[in-house]
């Protein structure tokens, strides 16, 4: 049978609309991929999938009933690492989840399985150091406002943590490599869009845009950073692994 | 708040603070309510961490480095020479509330030099933390120093506004004790231990008849002893520790290597290294003792007065214990898992679901993450490789040391040509 080729718009809405497609027709020589990263196969037959969220959700709610919550949480995670084929890896756990009576997620010793709970488990340390490492800044308009740059599409898994965190302050945390954001205004949190005036800087807190007391408590949390550290103890090695050099950048502390 | 005198005090205070190790964040279960500012139900986070690779999650500060106290393992020590700060109760109020509205920290972790009197520094502690909860409403992590010989009115007081309340006990013996710090007593550091344990308990009990019964102290009390300056072997510190754990419901003991801060001559001179190594051996003690389920005497006893630098502790019993190995992956229950070197609990987990689904062999282990350079000689599995030569003990752990780069390689041969 020729390769089969789905493609779906980068939702996950769409992925599990692909995956019932795949069920639908009984398909075995099959991969999944997004449309925005698609790699033209020579010899596949390309079908293109429309999002429809009433076969996504029938698809969803097979997988939570053959899988323990953590075990469907973990591909939905690994879904939003958006690493390169991870679809079909997806679709293998699925595939592998209804051919058996059993609950099959902690069977480790499955290749796709046990890859899948490795991403999982990547997309959640990712997760977490946002969770860690946002560093909100205060403008003029009286937003607590924040840019980042997670490796995985992280937001849709941090906004429950924030909005539950800083339930009376207003706040944005904008992804600047997705191009979206989450801002809460004191009743909900919503996805938004943003035009950056051209000569913002991400890593500068610039007076023009925030307020300025912000200045001032960047300037005590950097000498509060300085003060703790014990120079007898220096262990940069661990300080690294700890805090990885691609989150300097938007870290106060680390700035000079 | 005036910026530059803040700043100055900050620094002071911060810079006092620090010798202290705990960052626990984790462990309460103070949610947000009435739209306030603040949730301490998750588990911690660090925010950020030092050059010196240490957690930090916590605005920890001392209230004041003023002292009546003169120990000499002490910075704040009333004799030495350095400048001396105060925070006022609103300053420490506004940094914290700005710090955590920016995502910088979990909470606060308040400790003070002791001035006037002991109820005199609670009060202020308690007054903090108070303003805190009940004007700023915030939900976040307070932790607070018990202040010993604080009444027991404030010490009440306090545990329901902090979540978490320790009390270092600073020296692992009473000799040490009174040769360090002369004027305080083991008592004193006791006293209020005991004190709010049996509030945790009372609270605790009276939650489960009445449900709006305030939380106290919900992440519990720790406390913190220094390695390395009172000349304790690691078999008092680590029976200490166990007693403090038993007897107290601790929730942590930390190990502070020694600093040395002090021209002293009962202490280590300035400039000595800190036994950072040692400190590392002691957490995997501790370790061993509330996860792994190892009671503390299998690691530590008369015979084993000491932790082997080279090895960590798991694989040092393992290799005066070998008559207890090789076990059989498949079929070995957790306690003897947990026994063996190289598998931390996470991959005791795994093996225990994966091996319901077949039989696991080296492999499979590899891929879970066991740390096979040590576990291979304690263990067999779906293979028929495996370690077949009678090995002695110095045999394994050659070969084991032969196998591996120490991340302390650097120390440990300091260390070792210190005494060779």
């Amino acid at each position: 049978m020729q390769a089969k080729n789905l493609i779906y718009d980068g939702t996950f809405d769409g992925f599990l609309s692909a995956v019932f497609y795949v069920f639908e027709h009984k398909l075995t020589n099959v991969t999944i991929q997004n449309e925005f990263a698609m790699q033209q196969g020579l010899f596949s037959d390309v079908e293109k999938i429309t999002t429809e969220e009433v076969k996504a959700n029938r698809v969803w709610k097979g997988i939570k009933s053959k899988l323990s919550a953590k075990g469907s949480y973990q591909l939905y995670y690994a879904f939003l690492s958006e690493q390169i084929a991870v679809e079909t890896l997806l679709l293998d756990y699925i595939q592998y989840a209804f051919s058996k009576a059993h609950n099959v997620d902690k069977d480790y010793s499955h290749p796709s399985i046990l890859k899948i709970a490795q991403i999982a488990k990547s997309v959640g340390r990712e997760k977490h150091r946002m969770e860690a490492f946002v560093r909100f800044r205060l403008t003029k308009d009286d937003i607590y406002f924040t840019n980042i740059e997670p490796d995985f599409n992280v937001l849709p898994l941090i906004e429950k943590h924030f909005k539950r965190r800083y339930a009376d302050q207003k706040w944005v945390i904008y992804d600047i490599k997705r191009g979206y954001g989450l801002f809460y205004d004191l009743e909900k949190v919503e996805l938004i869009n943003m035009d950056f005036p051209e000569n913002f800087n991400f890593t500068k807190t610039d007076d023009s845009f925030f307020a300025e007391q912000e200045f001032e408590f960047q300037k005590l949390w950097q000498d509060y950073f300085k003060a703790t550290n014990i120079e007898s103890r220096k262990n940069l090695k661990l300080h690294i692994r700890h805090v990885p050099k691609r989150y300097w950048k938007y870290l106060s502390e680390k700035q000079p | 708040m005036s910026f530059q005198r803040t700043q100055e005090k900050l620094k002071i205070l911060a810079d006092a603070a620090k010798y202290d190790v705990s960052c626990s964040s984790s462990g309460s279960k103070r949610a947000n309510t009435n739209k306030g500012l603040g949730d301490a139900t998750g588990m911690g986070i660090c925010h950020s961490y030092t050059e010196d690779g240490r957690c930090v999650s916590l605005l920890k500060i001392l209230l004041t480095n003023h002292c009546i106290f003169d120990c000499a393992y002490c910075v704040t020590r009333k004799s030495n020479d350095l400048k001396r700060a105060a925070f006022k109760v609103q300053e420490v109020v506004d940094l914290t509330i700005n710090f955590y509205r920016r995502n910088y920290i979990e909470g606060l972790f308040l400790s003070s030099g002791i001035f006037k009197s002991a109820d005199y520094t609670m009060e202020r502690l308690v007054a903090v933390a108070k303003k805190l909860r009940t004007e700023e409403n915030f939900n976040g992590y307070i932790h607070l120093k018990s202040i010993p010989g604080a009444s027991d009115e404030l010490m009440r007081e306090a545990g329901l506004y902090a979540d978490r309340l320790s009390v270092n006990i600073e020296i692992p013996t009473e000799a040490g004790l009174k040769k360090l710090a002369p004027d305080k007593k083991r008592e004193d550091f006791i006293k209020p231990m005991i004190k709010v344990k049996n509030e945790i308990i009372q609270y605790q009990t009276e939650k489960k008849i009445i449900k709006s019964t305030p939380k106290f102290a919900p992440a519990g009390q720790s406390t913190q002893m220094i390695i390395g300056a009172s000349g304790e072997n690691d078999f008092q510190i680590m029976q200490t520790s166990n007693h403090f754990y038993k007897n107290y419901n601790l929730k942590r003991v930390y190990y502070s290597g020694y600093v040395p801060i002090s021209y002293d001559n009962r202490l280590p001179k300035i400039g000595s290294a800190v036994p950072m190594l040692r400190e590392n051996r002691l957490y995997q003690t501790d370790w061993l003792m509330r996860f792994y389920g190892f009671d503390v005497s299998e690691i530590l006893n008369k015979q084993h007065q000491n932790l082997d630098l080279d090895v960590d502790p798991k694989l040092s019993w393992a290799l005066r214990n070998l008559h207890e190995f090789p076990i059989d992956v498949n079929t070995a229950d957790k306690r003897m898992l947990a026994r063996v070197p190289g598998l931390g609990m996470r991959s005791v987990h795994k093996i225990l679901n994966a091996r319901r689904f077949r039989k696991l062999n080296w492999e499979h282990l590899k891929k879970i993450g066991v740390a096979l350079n040590r576990a291979q000689y304690f263990m067999v599995c779906d293979s028929n490789q495996f370690e077949k030569r009678d090995l002695t003990s110095e045999k394994i752990k050659g070969l084991i040391l032969q196998n591996s780069t120490s991340k302390y390689q650097k120390m440990l041969s300091n260390q070792l040509s210190l005494f060779g």
